[in-house]
């Protein structure tokens, strides 16, 4: 292998994992608010990019009727616990909003409005569904196990495929590049594509760090996932805290579809491997550190691009079996601290 | 005027008796203070009137049936807890702690937060010295103080202290209780559980002795530290 080879992986690698690390990122962050391990998060990530694909071509996407459903459900499973404003609020949120983004949607999509208005009709489809998600499915059993949490999120993640195979059909598609500049670097060509990456996904992840260190709503959900009682105790609604926590990852989910989309051809499932890869980094991380659960999605996407180049058919089997060692090491760790106690 | 009016209230834990039939009542501006020994049902007692668990009977709070109220909806209503485990935020700074306590005054904006925060700080000097401080590094001391100052954060109309004094030297246990008359000058009532009955006792209107989770005995502050059986069961030694 040469350098400029090396170069190449190497970058793959970085794009690919960048898209790992916002993943993993909202995997941590939903699990330590609400204890819900978020499977359907690779479903929003295929739903995002063929939305994105959809209107790149100036057809309405169909993922307008998942939205207008998803929406009606979970108006439906939360209002008659809600009386005057509070159900107006929730009209708001569950009917009013998608009605709207599915007006523009029809009006804006044959006109092909370009790259960046599609991304944003794109993200605005796809996002909605994790908080809908989380009235419909999570909410009602936010006193549950983990285990039984865990449960209603493979049931999600199953029905979700399923949708998505009705809605998108069995095909795959490309989206658009955000640009199609070349930088060259030395000898070396970098796509505007990966630049575009890499600037957004670090964007979102100091977004995500200031709101969380810096924002009133940051602390209190980060007090919730340090402290479910004591958060209670100072007037904080765990059920608002896990509904912001899953609006923020059906956007930054929705963001990594859109991203992944010019990367590679996306089927309706193709999402849930993606997904996987960011879980593989979040678990690494144990569910609870952030900075590591990035720097082991940077690891997934390296191992994963070189693996591609060396043995390119047992790429996936690579990827996941380095999570082996690392899981034993953990379970190994995890016993000494219970020996300690 | 009746602030707190708790009725037949009963609370079961897998068919064990916890709390039965218990009847207590307040007014506004009082300190009450109930005292009982150990596995008393105090604790239950209070959690059950802070909606932390389900419990049988009626919470009327202000005049407001608390039946279907949730603890954030008590905390909005004013109605807060600093509970037995004081259940701060370990990982956090002392700030934002109290930061976290103002939630219910985040309608109000940064700045009527942090005047809430400077008077917690006048009120407990020694958490204004440790405010940059993670809250799970502080003593024992000063994470009582941290949590009532957390609670106070929520400007309550009636606060519920569960063993205030629990571990604490007795300095700051004579501080601690400085404190809670003074918070009781400011306006806000007090519901205090204790097993430091002599020192509760001197500073409460009221009194209520829990024993096998029944009111056992109930009287003015004075005349329950009078009291003969209290004398002997616990203010008989003066190991406290
Ligand atoms: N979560 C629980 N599950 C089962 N039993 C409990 C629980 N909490 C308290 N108890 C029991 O209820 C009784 C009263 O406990 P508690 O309210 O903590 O007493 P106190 O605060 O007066 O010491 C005790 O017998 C205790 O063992
Ligand atoms: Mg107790």
């Amino acid at each position: 292998m040469d350098q400029s080879i090396f170069l190449i992986l190497l970058q793959d690698g970085v794009v690919n994992g960048a898209i790992y690390a916002l993943l993993a990122l909202c995997l941590v962050m939903v699990f330590a608010v609400t204890r819900v391990i978020l499977i359907p998060q690779g479903e929003l990530v295929s739903f995002a990019a063929l939305t994105y694909a959809t209107l790149d071509t100036g057809h309405v996407p169909a993922s307008l009727y998942l939205l207008g459903g998803l929406g009606g459900a979970a108006f439906l499973r939360a209002a008659w616990a809600k009386r005057g404003t509070a159900l107006l609020w929730l009209a708001v949120e569950t009917l009013v909003l998608p009605a709207g983004i599915a007006g523009v949607t029809v009006w804006l999509a044959p006109q092909k409005p370009g790259v960046a208005v599609e991304v944003l009709l794109a993200l605005a489809i796809t996002a909605p569904l994790a908080p809908y998600l989380y009235r419909l499915a999570f909410q009602p059993l936010a006193n549950a196990s983990v285990l039984v949490l865990l449960v209603a999120s493979v049931g999600a993640h199953l029905a979700l495929g399923g949708l998505g195979l009705l809605i998108f059909g069995p095909e795959g598609s490309r989206g658009p590049g955000f640009s199609t500049a070349m930088l060259s670097l030395g000898d070396q060509v970098v796509p505007g594509q990966s630049l575009w990456i890499l600037g957004l996904t670090l964007t979102a992840m100091a977004g995500l760090y200031l709101f969380f260190e810096f924002t009133l709503l940051g602390t209190a959900l980060r007090a919730v996932a340090v402290n479910r009682l004591g958060a209670r105790l100072v007037g904080i609604r765990t059920e608002q805290a896990g509904l912001i926590a899953f609006t923020l990852a059906g956007i930054l989910g929705a963001l990594s579809g859109v991203l992944v989309a010019p990367l590679t051809t996306i089927y309706y499932d193709s999402g849930f491997l993606i997904g996987l890869k960011g879980f593989v980094a979040a678990i690494v991380g144990g569910l609870a550190s952030y900075p590591l659960a990035v720097l082991a999605a940077l690891v997934v996407g390296l191992v994963e691009s070189f693996s591609a180049f060396w043995a390119s058919a047992f790429k996936e089997v690579i990827v996941f079996t380095v999570i082996i060692p690392v899981l034993l090491w953990r379970s190994w760790r995890h016993q000494d601290l219970e020996d300690e106690e | 005027m009746t602030l707190l009016d708790v009725r037949h209230l009963s609370v079961a834990f897998g068919g064990i008796q916890a709390v039965s039939d218990v009847a207590l009542r307040m007014a506004h501006g009082q300190i009450v203070t109930v005292i009982g020994p150990n596995g008393a049902g105090k604790t239950t007692l209070l959690s059950a009137i802070a909606g932390i668990i389900p419990a049988s009977g009626s919470v009327t709070f202000g005049g407001v049936d608390l039946a279907r109220h949730t603890v954030e909806s008590r905390v909005a209503g004013g109605l807060s807890l600093v509970p037995e485990k004081r259940e701060l935020f370990a990982g956090m700074t002392v700030a934002e702690n109290l930061r976290l306590g103002g939630w219910r005054l985040r309608a109000q904006g940064f700045r009527a937060a942090t005047r809430a925060m400077d008077e917690c700080y006048a009120l407990f000097p020694r958490l204004a010295e440790r405010r940059g401080q993670r809250a799970g590094t502080l003593s024992g001391g000063e994470r009582q103080m941290l949590a009532m100052a957390r609670a106070l954060m929520a400007k309550p109309t009636l606060l519920m202290l569960d063993e205030p004094s629990l571990g604490l030297a007795p300095l700051i246990v004579r501080d601690i209780f400085r404190t809670i008359r003074a918070l009781r000058e400011t306006g806000v009532s007090i519901l205090l559980v204790e097993q430091n009955a002599r020192a509760a006792l001197a500073i409460s209107d009221y009194g209520y002795v829990l024993e096998g989770g029944r009111i056992a005995l109930e009287g003015d502050g004075a005349a329950l530290a009078a009291d003969p059986r209290i004398v002997e069961m616990y203010l008989g030694t003066a190991a406290r």
